[in-house]
Parts: C-alpha cells; sequence; structure tokens
C-alpha cells in the first residue's frame, strides 16, 4: 500500500477530516474564527488539556480508566501553589518537582489499589477522586492560593517564551512527542499496548502486568500533577473547590475523540493531539459563534457518545456489520 | 472487561483430572460470612460509635430527620444495585436526577400546572433511561463509559435549560416533602423502605430477579438458557430513569427550588451505598437488604461527621476511602466462598 493510501485509511484521517470540517463550517458562518488570534487561543487552550490526555490515553490503551486525574491535578497545584507561597525564595523548578512528583505518587496509589485488588480502575478511581479531593481540602484548609502568591516568572509561562511561543505551550507538545516515543520505540511502551489487547496473553508472552500497569497510572498522575502547574501558570490561582474539577471527563472526551479505544489497545499520540485541538476549537469557537457557553458539557457529552458509536461502527465492520451482527 | 476472566484451558493436561468434591462449607460459615452480615456489623459499630460521640444519635428520630439528605440517592441506589447484579453500571442516575429536575422547573415556569409538570419530568426519566439503554443493549457499548458520556450530556442539557440560575416558587402543597411525617418517619424514608421491600421481593422471588443473576453470573450462559437478556437490560435502565426522575423531584420538593448542579456528585454516593452493601462489582451477587442497610450506614457515618464538626469538603476523604475498602473487602469475601 502507498503511504498515502495508508494516511487515508489512518484513524487519524478521520479526525483530521472532522478537524478540518469543524473550522471551515465555523468559519463560513463567523469569518473572523479563521485568524492567527484563534490559532493562539486554540494553542493556549489545549496545553492544559493535552497534557493530561497523554496521561490519560495511555491509561486507556492498558483497558483501564483514570477518573481521578481532575483531583489530582487540583492536589498538585496546591502542593505546587504552598510551595511557591510560604518559601518564595526557593526556585520554580521545586515547585515543578513537588506538582508532578506528588502527582505521580497519587498515580501510583490508584495503580497499586487496581493492581493488587484486582479492581476495575473506574471504581477506584471514583473512589480516589473523592479522596484525593478531599485531601485537598485539608493540605490547603480550604484556601485559595492568590494570584499574588504565584510567582511572575511562571505566569510569564503561559505568555511568552524566547522563541515567541508560550512555554506551557512548548511545554505541552513535548511531552506529546516524548509520549510518542516512548509508547512507538520503548519496549515498556509497546507492552502497554500489548497488555491493553489481550490482558490474558499478555502475562504468558512474559509480560510484567503489575508494574507496567502501575507505571500507567504513576505517569497518568504525574501528567496531572504537571497540568496542575500549568493551570496555575494559565489563570494565576488554585482554589480547592474549583481547580480541576470535571477535569477527568474533558480529557476523557478529548482522548476518546482521538480514536482511543475504551476497549484497550488501540491509541495514537498523534490522534489525540488532533481530538485534544477539535476541543479546544470547539471551546474557543463557541462564544466566538454566540453560543452560551452552558452547551459546553452538553456538547462534549454528546461528542463522547457519538466518538463511541464510531468507534464501534470501525471495528464492527460498518454499520450494516453493527446491525447485523447485534442479535446476541 | 468481561473477556478478561474466559482464561484458556491449559494445553498440556488431555487427561481430565478427576477431584473429590470439596466438603460443603459449614452452615453457619454461609450463613454468617458474607458482605452484607459486614455491613450490619459496621451498622451496629457506627451506632454506638456515634452515640458514644453525641447523645443525639441515642433519638431515632433525630438519624431518621437527617437522613433525608441521602434518602434520594438510597432509592436510586437500590435499582443500582439490581443493574450492578446484572454485569453493567449506571453512573448518570445524578445527571438524570438534575436533568429531569430542572424539566420539571422549566414546564412549571412555562405555566404548567405541578401534575404536568411532574409528568413530564418522570417521562424524561423513562426516555433518558431508554437512550442509556439503548445504546448498552442495541448498539452494545460498554455501560460504564457509555454512562459516563450521558452523565455529562444529561447535566449539559440541564445547564442549556436552567443556565445558573435556580428556579422555585412551587407551590407550598409540593414543597417540604422531608417534613411530611407518618408518626416519626419522614415520608422519603417511608418511600425508600416501600422500595426496599418491592424491590427485594423482586429480585429475590420473581423469575426476573433470579434471571437477573443468572445474566450478571454469566451472560452467555443466560443466553444459552433463552433468557431475554437485552430486554430485561433495557427495562433495567429504564427503570434507573424512572427512579432517578422520582428522586429528583424529592429533591425539587425538599428543597423547594431545582438548579443544574443538583445532586452533583451524587453518582460516588450512589455507587458508594451499593459496595458498602456487599454488591460484586462484576455482577451476579448481591442484594437489596444489603444496600438497605448500607444507606443507613452511610447516613450515620455522614452525620456522624457532621456532628463532629467535620468539614463537608473533607467528609470526601472519608467517603472514598470507605468506597476502596468496601470493594476490597466484599472482593475478599466473595474470593473466600468461591465455590
Amino acid at each position: 500500500m502507498n503511504p498515502i493510501a495508508r494516511l487515508f485509511r489512518a484513524r487519524e484521517a478521520g479526525i483530521l477530516v472532522m478537524l478540518v470540517l469543524f473550522v471551515a463550517v465555523v468559519s463560513l458562518i463567523q469569518p473572523r474564527f479563521f485568524s492567527t488570534e484563534t490559532l493562539r487561543i486554540v494553542l493556549l487552550a489545549v496545553p492544559l488539556i493535552l497534557v493530561a490526555a497523554m496521561g490519560q490515553m495511555m491509561v486507556l490503551v492498558a483497558r483501564h480508566v483514570d477518573l481521578s486525574i481532575g483531583s489530582i491535578l487540583g492536589f498538585s497545584a496546591i502542593a505546587a501553589g504552598m510551595v511557591f507561597r510560604d518559601h518564595p525564595e526557593l526556585p520554580l523548578f521545586v515547585g515543578f518537582a513537588v506538582g508532578v512528583l506528588s502527582g505521580a505518587a497519587l498515580g501510583f496509589v490508584n495503580g497499586l489499589v487496581v493492581t493488587v485488588f484486582k479492581l476495575p480502575s473506574i471504581i477506584v478511581t471514583l473512589g480516589t477522586l473523592s479522596l484525593y479531593r478531599g485531601l485537598l481540602f485539608i493540605l490547603s484548609g480550604s484556601k485559595q492560593i492568590d494570584p499574588n502568591d504565584i510567582p511572575e516568572p511562571l505566569i510569564r509561562m503561559a505568555q511568552t517564551s524566547p522563541i515567541d511561543i508560550p512555554w506551557i505551550v512548548i511545554i505541552a507538545f513535548g511531552v506529546a512527542f516524548a509520549t510518542w516515543l516512548f509508547l512507538t520505540y520503548s519496549q515498556i511502551g509497546r507492552q502497554i499496548y500489548a497488555i491493553g489487547s489481550n490482558p490474558v496473553a499478555a502475562p504468558l508472552r512474559g509480560i510484567r502486568v503489575m508494574p507496567v500497569t502501575i507505571l500507567v497510572f504513576t505517569l497518568s498522575g504525574a501528567l496531572a500533577g504537571l497540568a496542575g502547574l500549568i493551570y496555575a501558570a494559565r489563570f494565576g490561582y488554585v482554589n480547592p473547590g474549583i481547580t480541576g474539577v470535571g477535569f477527568e471527563f474533558t480529557v476523557i472526551a478529548a482522548v476518546v475523540i482521538g480514536g482511543v479505544s475504551i476497549n484497550g489497545g488501540v491509541g495514537s499520540v498523534l490522534g489525540t493531539v488532533l481530538g485534544v485541538l477539535l476541543l479546544g476549537s470547539v471551546q474557543v469557537a463557541l462564544p466566538i459563534l454566540g453560543v452560551s457557553g452552558f452547551w459546553q458539557n452538553a456538547i462534549y457529552g454528546g461528542i463522547i457518545l457519538i466518538a463511541l458509536v464510531i468507534d464501534r461502527t470501525v471495528r464492527q465492520g460498518g454499520l450494516r456489520g453493527l446491525l447485523a451482527r447485534g442479535g446476541a | 472487561m468481561n473477556s478478561i476472566e474466559k482464561s484458556p484451558m491449559p494445553a498440556t493436561t488431555p487427561r481430565v483430572i478427576v477431584r473429590e468434591a470439596a466438603a460443603p462449607r459449614p452452615r453457619w460459615q454461609v450463613w454468617l460470612i458474607r458482605p452484607e452480615v459486614v455491613t450490619l456489623l459496621l451498622l451496629v459499630i457506627a451506632a454506638i460509635v456515634a452515640t458514644r460521640l453525641s447523645p443525639f444519635f441515642a433519638d431515632l428520630g433525630f438519624i431518621l430527620e437527617s437522613s433525608t439528605y441521602y434518602i434520594e440517592f438510597a432509592i436510586v441506589a437500590l435499582v443500582l444495585t439490581i443493574v450492578i447484579i446484572s454485569g453493567e453500571i449506571d453512573l448518570s442516575p445524578a445527571a438524570q436526577m438534575a436533568l429531569s429536575a430542572c424539566l420539571f422547573g422549566t414546564a412549571f415556569k412555562a405555566g404548567a400546572p405541578i401534575p404536568v409538570a411532574m409528568a413530564v419530568s418522570l417521562l424524561s426519566g423513562l426516555i433518558m433511561g431508554a437512550f442509556n439503554g439503548v445504546l448498552v443493549t442495541v448498539l452494545r457499548l460498554p455501560s460504564i463509559i457509555v454512562t459516563i458520556g450521558t452523565l455529562i450530556l444529561y447535566r449539559g442539557l440541564a445547564q442549556v435549560l436552567a443556565g445558573d440560575k435556580s428556579i422555585s416558587g412551587f407551590p407550598s402543597w409540593f414543597v417540604g416533602i422531608d417534613y411530611r411525617m407518618v408518626g416519626i418517619v419522614p415520608v422519603p424514608v417511608l418511600i425508600f423502605i416501600a422500595a426496599s421491600i418491592l424491590l427485594g421481593l423482586f429480585l429475590g422471588i420473581t423469575i426476573y430477579g433470579r434471571q437477573i443473576y443468572q445474566i450478571g453470573t454469566s451472560e452467555i450462559a443466560a443466553i444459552h438458557a433463552g433468557l431475554r437478556v437485552r430486554r430485561i437490560k433495557m427495562g433495567l435502565f429504564i427503570a434507573s430513569g424512572l427512579v432517578s426522575s422520582i428522586a429528583g423531584l424529592m429533591v425539587a420538593s425538599r428543597l423547594g427550588s431545582v438548579r443544574y448542579d443538583l445532586a452533583t456528585g451524587g453518582e460516588l454516593t450512589m455507587v458508594l451505598i451499593v459496595m458498602l452493601g456487599g454488591t460484586y462489582i462484576f455482577g451476579g451477587r448481591g442484594s437489596i437488604l444489603g444496600t438497605f442497610l448500607a444507606a443507613w450506614l452511610l447516613v450515620i457515618i455522614a452525620t456522624g461527621m457532621t456532628v463532629a464538626n467535620i468539614a463537608i469538603n473533607a467528609q470526601l476523604t472519608v467517603m472514598g476511602l470507605l468506597l476502596i475498602v468496601s470493594i476490597i473487602a466484599t472482593n475478599a469475601i466473595y474470593a473466600r466462598s468461591q465455590r
């Protein structure tokens, strides 16, 4: 098969078509949508989702799901913010280390509980979603990290960098590239796909399922922690009751749109990036089109369901196959 | 995820190994080592600790009164128990409560009389449940992720409908269901008890009830046995939608107003009640009795924490921890009693 034909058969092509169509339609209705300014806004809107989506993608590929990332994001943002507030003399990277490591630790706990007790990750992470949110209220004493406690250099990371593209955008796409390298060329990366596509066969092939699964959850937590710092940089405050609430659903929407199958084993970084960009464009397009922000969640929910049906249809060999075999 | 359990027969043992049947477990073990007993024990311990902490707890009236906040979730949890026993899950009831309550409020604001608005709300519950059911049984998508999608969709639609304002001004006969008493029992508690008995009988002694256990234990076997698996599951999702809209109306009556964020986070509370009651997360085992006991356990724990001045936000920690501990415990018990 020649490369161009292969490109068109790929799942990613479908998402790309959707993205292009969406941008085209919105630009036709409202020409000022098609501008570099919009691109800038979209690019600023996606890093938060993109970083966490890379973690969630790996979790879904391993045939699990992580609902706790919103709370992990909040926890890490609060933890890093408290370091910034209480120890302004420390360099910026200490805050980053605290955020990412605390996220990794919480993710590690998720992975440990899921694998040691062989429990469904959805229920476990529903529990830790609540548990971590409670912990972050206790840690922060229910107090917000105010804008003047967030160090100036961190805020500037969301605005600029030596090459004019904001640091958070560079970091986010850097994380995506690193994830692609990891999943494509490292042995563990390939093992994640193997575990997700056939959890019974994976251990028979000598894959140590438990440590790999724990690693996946830990990475998801660490990336959610990094997203917490991006949140602090971009919004300039961290509130225990607001930061990261419902974030997991946005991320799952982006990942599922990106063609990652919830049945495990299928998913690519490119698809996820496109899914995140599509979601970011929807987010930015709504106010430009004059649609009330109240529609956002309904649209996300609808998109998830449509993506699920499309995923199902593709795997069943088209709509006919889906309906014909619906008899079980 | 169910396909994980189908481990292949080892190819290296061609001859059949005849095993002596294990001795039947003593009767007392069968009766005592089961999750409902653990729930009951925890309930007794929680009650004793709570009365030690505060004399309020010795008063049954106080417990009944403070239960009205959780009882709506407990009512939905009864149906959720049956859904989980059948091997599926529904994470969208809290969002269904919000949307049906907002529809009720919107219809009322548009000038519909209360009974009509209530009918609209109940109908929406049926439709939302049926929509979940179609996605799961006709398109055969996993319920776990479908109901996450519909959770966001339904709550989003409630937001579209009601914006960020609350709708109130319902007539006084509709408001305050939790203040209506029969003796010392508030009406919502009475509804919960009645629903528990009805659903307990349905699950325990009707043919449909037993079929639900069979579906949850092995869906393939159930299909081969000629059970109408898809129809039964469809019915369960519709029932879940209907009971959610009833619960939504009860919240509307209790608060006297509706908002799109009504019952936010309720999915955690409902799953927590079901899991505390010892229902097996992979389906096939569990009981209404367990869920009934677990609802009271949760009421005592939550009220106890409030009486002990633990902030509602910090209580999230305990709830999350309880959920995880309860599934670990239930799994361990079922692993022991595996035949």
